[in-house]
């Protein structure tokens, strides 16, 4: 016996950088197109709208995902922070700062996707989770630092068609440095005193 | 894409009461796969059970020494886990080899089981392909099958499936858990997939309307010593065009145990069991390894463009377990 037929919309609150929008959406609504066409949340970016270039990345309680394939309606009562929640107010993130000194972009499309992603990489490292490219994923074998070749692979779901990897690279190696240091600094008994290389061999 | 009602699943008993075994409900997890094939107008469902707010999203040791890992856990949380990268470390290396980091965190186990084919015939609404149009015909045999199967596929179909975790789960001898309105169910992962012949589009053993609630590890020593190793035409977030898994344990120059299965060369993750049987009690040698990658390959029907995996296969199971082995040694 079929079921009763149910409606094809709703009225959904969506919580994207802290803020709480109550709107009516078409279920076949994505989030991707919520943020872009409803809440100009233009900073999020469709590319191939197909989950398979990651210009439209944002946060899903603290998570990255790709808003493309994120029902709208499926993300009530979640916690989106896109690329227009990542500074705080005029100071750019680390990673913002990263990705401008060292170049992490050429034409600009895929990079909100990129920094987003970048800050996910870079807790993904803290909570000790191992990538492909981890010789020995066994938890005894400890977490790898971020080398080029750790960037490299847990960023592979953003694509650049500029080709300016090199540079994403090196704005993600300077933004997890930072990262480190900030966390040393913070340790009991840790700071300026331990160099940046014996803090990666502590975690390696 | 064609208009959808929504409805949360508040448990699993409301789930399977919201989808009501009805033919135009699906269920939601990740939806990675499923809204994809929404927006292609693959998938044309009436309404979606999303399954977000299940208790499914736990990974659990078992009575006796083995893993219950929830239908819900994200890939990410699977791959992450310590007990998983301990145990079985063939399979946190499977499903952080699958997608990206985005598509892993809302991918879940489940959802990753019952993914669909990327064949691209599949997803293109103007070529005929039996999976997606039963009776319609097939594309790939005289078109593009560079990465299609090479083994237990048919006249009907050669598609291959996607999964990479599926792949060191079916060598770990992993058990399906579900729910159906009339009670609890399980099914070896190894009998999960249907067998091809004439019906390509009927694809798993789980009874209409059957939610999956839980995949279950056995305790596997031999696993601790496992790999896994996928080949793809780019270094990272591409299919499979072959893959192994991997677990060899050697004591005294001989093969004690071991287990093998196949990606991305069949209808479903091939366990090499002709492989096995032909290692197991055998000397630990390179010949012995390509002797039984041989065995289980005999029965490879290649078509004309995808013969390349034969080879492929046989390669790979000779360099994974020559790896393994010398690990032990070391």
């Amino acid at each position: 016996m079929a079921p009763a037929p149910t409606a094809t919309h709703s009225v959904v609150t969506l919580t994207v950088n802290g803020e709480k929008h109550t709107l009516p959406v078409d279920h076949r609504t994505t989030l991707l197109d919520v943020l872009r066409e409803r809440l100009d949340l233009t900073g999020t970016k469709k590319g191939c709208d197909q989950g398979q270039c990651g210009a439209c990345t944002v946060l899903v309680d603290g998570r990255r995902a790709v808003s493309c394939l994120q029902l709208a309606v499926a993300a009530e009562g979640r916690e989106i922070t896109t690329i227009e929640g990542v500074a705080e107010g005029d100071r750019l993130h680390p990673v913002q700062q990263a990705f401008l000194d060292l170049d992490g972009f050429q034409c600009g499309y895929c990079t909100p996707g990129q920094i987003c992603s970048a800050l996910a990489v870079l807790d993904e490292h803290a909570a000790g989770w191992p990538s492909a490219a981890t010789d020995d994923v066994r938890p005894e074998a400890g977490v790898p630092p971020l080398t080029p070749e750790e960037i490299r692979e847990r960023m592979s779901g953003n694509l650049c068609r500029c080709g300016a990897y090199v540079s994403i690279v090196r704005a993600v190696e300077r933004a997890a440095a930072a990262d480190r240091d900030a966390s040393a600094a913070d340790a009991p008994g840790g700071g300026d005193d331990i160099p940046a290389d014996a803090s990666k061999e502590a975690v390696a | 894409m064609r208009e959808f009602g929504y409805l949360r699943a508040p448990d699993v008993s409301g789930a399977l009461a919201l989808h009501g075994a009805d033919d135009g409900t699906r269920f939601l997890a990740g939806g990675t796969n499923l809204v994809d094939l929404m927006k292609a107008g693959v998938e044309r469902p009436e309404r979606l059970v999303d399954l977000a707010e299940l208790p499914l999203d736990r990974i659990e040791e078992t009575a006796g020494g083995g893993l219950r890992i929830g239908a819900t856990v994200s890939n990410s949380d699977l791959a992450a886990h310590p007990e998983v990268r301990r145990r079985y470390p063939a399979l946190t290396q499977a499903v952080l080899a699958g997608a990206s980091g985005q598509l892993r965190n809302m991918a879940t186990v489940g959802g990753n089981l019952l993914q669909r084919t990327r064949c691209a015939y599949f997803t293109d609404l103007a070529r005929p392909c039996n999976k997606r149009t039963p009776g319609s015909g097939c594309a790939a045999l005289r078109g593009e099958h560079r990465n299609h199967a090479i083994l237990g596929a048919s006249e009907h179909c050669v598609a291959v499936h996607p999964s990479d975790m599926g792949v060191a789960l079916t060598a770990f001898d992993a058990v399906v858990a579900y729910e159906t309105l009339d009670g609890p169910g399980e099914v070896p992962l190894a009998d999960f997939y249907l067998p091809v012949g004439d019906t390509p589009h009927a694809e798993t053993a789980l009874p209409a309307g059957a939610l999956i609630t839980a995949v279950t590890l056995p305790p596997a020593p031999v696993a601790a010593r496992s790999r896994y190793r996928k080949v793809r035409e780019r270094a990272s977030y591409a299919f499979a065009i072959g893959s192994l898994a991997a677990a060899l344990d050697v004591r005294d120059g001989r093969v004690h145990d071991v287990r093998l299965a196949f990606g991305a060369v069949a209808s479903r993750p091939w366990r090499a069991r002709a492989a096995e049987r032909a290692l197991t009690g055998g000397p630990a040698t390179a010949e012995a390894y390509a002797a039984a990658a041989d065995a289980e390959l005999a029965a490879a029907e290649p078509l004309p463009d995808n013969g390349y995996k034969v080879t492929l296969m046989r390669n790979l199971v000779v360099a994974v377990l020559t790896e393994l082995a010398e690990e032990a040694g070391r």
